[in-house]
């Protein structure tokens, strides 16, 4: 019993940092129906950014929950003008290109931002300071940390906030009519240009958030990082059905568990048939069953078709 | 496009262009008037989560060849000129069968490589059909050598000798009972557990659970808690340290209270560096004796790290008397000709800084010692050397 509760809690912490990054897939292919997968790149540049922000302030003595706030400040900042960058070179030439060629052009920047960052922080693993509070609970047997916890509140955090963002104010509203029908939105008097530019902001901002969090939790950082978790949140994101943020949120989740569950109990179940080796295979074969019978996701695609 | 989004673009393409190809920008050394160019390849993963353990690797192959020019070498009465021809394989079978074509097709006149067990074996086949020789530092997988190819050598212990030392030191000296073995489904990780597996059992442990993981994995909280449920005293990994630390790390965090054992490529200081606290008592080996110990070895440690100016991370050593191995080979041949040096690398009989190095009919190590290293106090201290005349 007690190893099933540890299962899900592990399943539940994996999902909630998928669910995190998943989010930023989902609102730039909410807006631009295109996937961002330079996503997990501008995630390791902020673990990047924040670890040499946090190594130089805790040279300068200051104190932990300070550095913190201020590693993740520089950080959010950084990835906030990157992701405007990434946008502005290989996004917004090509908004009138047929679909493949943004792809093509993130998977371009991808590839640079993990060289660039492999010249700048070298092709080490580096240790990531341990900041965030580490006691740990016990919870019918079951072990849990803070900075678990910690993932798990904030981004559910997020998560609200966005919805908030999205359904109450006006920038929200706007994102949701260029989402709808660009040309339209924009004779009706709505920026595109500079919602798109806001979404992969805030997108930015939140791969930011993701890769303290994440760095925080394994205590390493490396230039490869993004690009696995980036995979795997990607599937979340279609798995809930991409370009709806409840839905990145369902299919991170879903997916930590699926994952956390499938590699604890698939051998046991098939009688050592199936080993945990197949954990990946199971979590893909669960994703191809969804989309066989719900091809736009569990909770359904975006508001409203593109015109 | 505006003139200054242009630029910017260009800047962007100039920088990825730069980076893509850093290395083969290099200046490549003509050899001079008079001067025979001895091309020698050195592949292992320079990107990808393993890059620290392929730039270590280069590194030594480096020293080896840096050494060589400095002492001006003569083949057949002239002056040689050695050059390193350094490929990424990123750890990939896929991507090392690419590169050893391409330094084929570079004419190199032998290779250096590659780091791993699942790059070397496919990768040698192309060198086995042109002939050339190629002496991997570190592939320990039985199968790399298996195939008899008269073209492939190693300068280290093979898994057989080392999952071995790894299976009775864990079944005799730490009288493990119960046994839990992950790897990492690669051809090195997947040789070296199955191998600990079978010492373990000939030493009456029991294996409680087998679990899997993949080279890019980091969390390994769903395996483990599933092991913890079957309470062993001691967890094996075969694999490399980028999962070692995070493995470890997590076992400690579930308050799994067993040892934790890993082979050669747990043995680095990264593991203690970035597991910290979590590294204190676990286990590593490393094929050969220690390097402290090693006559060659202070000597060898000091000149790494005043021409790199860091720590040696695992192979370079060995990548060092690869190199110098497939030279010595050269000059006794007085020839760089593959065909004609090869017969004379097979006779090899080379004090080199991590053992002594020869050959058997498959291209193994002789007599491959085996030393088992705990951490203790955050360092790695040689515990007890196996083997070394064995086999």
């Amino acid at each position: 019993m007690e190893i099933l509760l540890q299962q899900i809690l592990n399943g539940l912490v994996q999902g909630s940092v998928y669910a995190l990054v998943a989010l930023g897939y989902t609102m730039v292919y909410g807006i631009l129906g295109l996937i961002n997968f330079a996503h997990g790149e501008v995630l390791m540049v902020g673990a990047m950014v924040a670890l040499s922000v946090m190594l130089k302030l805790i040279a300068a003595g200051l104190a932990a929950p300070l550095v913190l706030l201020f590693g993740l400040l520089v950080a959010i900042l950084v990835c906030m003008a990157l992701g405007y960058s990434i946008e502005r070179v290989a996004y917004r030439p090509l908004r009138n290109a047929p679909r493949l060629a943004p792809l093509i052009t993130a998977i371009g920047i991808s590839i640079v931002l993990q060289n660039l960052a492999m010249i700048f922080w070298g092709r080490e693993y580096r240790a990531f300071p341990a900041l965030l509070p580490n006691g740990t609970h016990t919870l019918g047997g079951a072990v849990i940390n803070d900075t678990q916890l910690i993932i798990i509140f904030v981004s559910l955090l997020v998560m609200a906030g966005l919805l908030l963002l999205v359904h109450r104010t006006r920038l929200g509203r706007a994102m949701r009519a260029v989402a709808e029908n660009p040309a339209a939105a924009q004779l009706m008097g709505v920026d595109t240009n500079r919602v798109i530019s806001v979404t992969f902001m805030l997108g930015s901002a939140l791969a930011a958030v993701a890769g303290l969090m994440v760095s925080a939790n394994y205590g390493i950082v490396h230039y490869y990082m993004g690009f696995i978790l980036g995979l795997k949140a990607f599937t979340a994101a279609v798995l809930g059905g991409i370009g709806n943020l409840r839905g990145a949120m369902l299919g991170g989740v879903l997916l930590g568990l699926i994952e956390s569950l499938g590699a604890g109990y698939i051998g046991g179940l098939t009688g050592g048939f199936l080993g945990s080796n197949y954990q990946d295979v199971f979590a893909f074969f669960v994703l191809i069953a969804v989309l066989v019978l719900r091809p736009s996701g569990l909770l359904g695609e975006r508001v409203a078709e593109r015109a | 496009m505006s003139p200054k989004r242009s630029a910017l673009t260009l800047a962007l393409l100039l920088t990825a262009t730069l980076a893509a190809c850093g290395k083969s920008a290099a200046p490549t050394g003509t050899a001079a008037t008079g001067e025979l160019l001895v091309k020698i390849g050195s592949v292992a993963p320079l990107t990808g989560p393993q890059a620290h353990l392929g730039k270590d690797n280069e590194n030594g192959a480096r020293l080896a060849i840096e050494d060589a020019n400095a002492k001006s070498i003569s083949i057949a009465g002239q002056k040689v000129h050695f050059e390193l021809v350094s490929e990424d394989d990123q750890a990939d079978p896929k991507t090392a069968t690419i590169v050893a074509q391409k330094l084929m097709d570079d004419k190199v006149n032998g290779v250096i490589g590659h780091l791993n067990s699942g790059t070397s074996i496919p990768a040698s086949r192309i060198y086995h059909d042109l002939g050339i020789p190629q002496i991997s530092p570190s592939a320990t997988a039985i199968a790399y050598t298996a195939q008899n190819f008269n073209t492939a050598f190693r300068v280290m212990a093979n898994d057989g000798q080392q999952g071995k030392a790894l299976g009775d030191f864990a079944a005799s000296n730490l009288s493990a009972k119960k046994i839990a073995v992950i790897d990492d489904r690669t051809a090195y990780g997947q040789g070296l557990a199955d191998e600990f597996i079978k010492a373990a059992k000939a030493g009456g442990a029991t294996i409680v659970a087998q679990e899997y993981t993949s080279d890019k994995a980091v969390d390994f909280t769903a395996v483990l808690t599933s092991i913890k449920g079957k309470q062993p005293d001691l967890v094996f990994f075969g694999g490399m340290d980028p999962q070692g630390v995070p493995l470890v790390k997590q076992l400690k965090a579930l308050g799994l209270n067993a040892k934790f054992m890993m082979g050669d490529g747990g043995f680095t200081p990264k593991l203690i560096e970035l597991a910290g606290a979590a590294a204190e008592g676990v286990y590593a080996s490393l094929p050969g004796v220690p390097l402290a110990q090693a006559p060659a070895g202070k000597d060898f440690t000091q000149r790494y790290e005043a021409r790199f100016k860091q720590p040696i991370q695992q192979y370079a050593p060995y990548c060092y008397d690869a190199v110098n191995v497939m030279i010595a080979a050269m000059q006794r041949a007085d020839s760089a000709d593959p065909a004609k040096y090869l017969p004379e690398l097979a006779k090899t009989n080379h004090d080199g800084v991590t053992a002594k190095i020869a050959f058997d009919a498959k291209g193994d190590l002789t007599g491959g010692a085996v030393t088992l290293y705990q951490v203790q106090q955050g360092k790695w201290q040689p515990v007890l050397t196996m083997g070394g005349a064995a086999k």
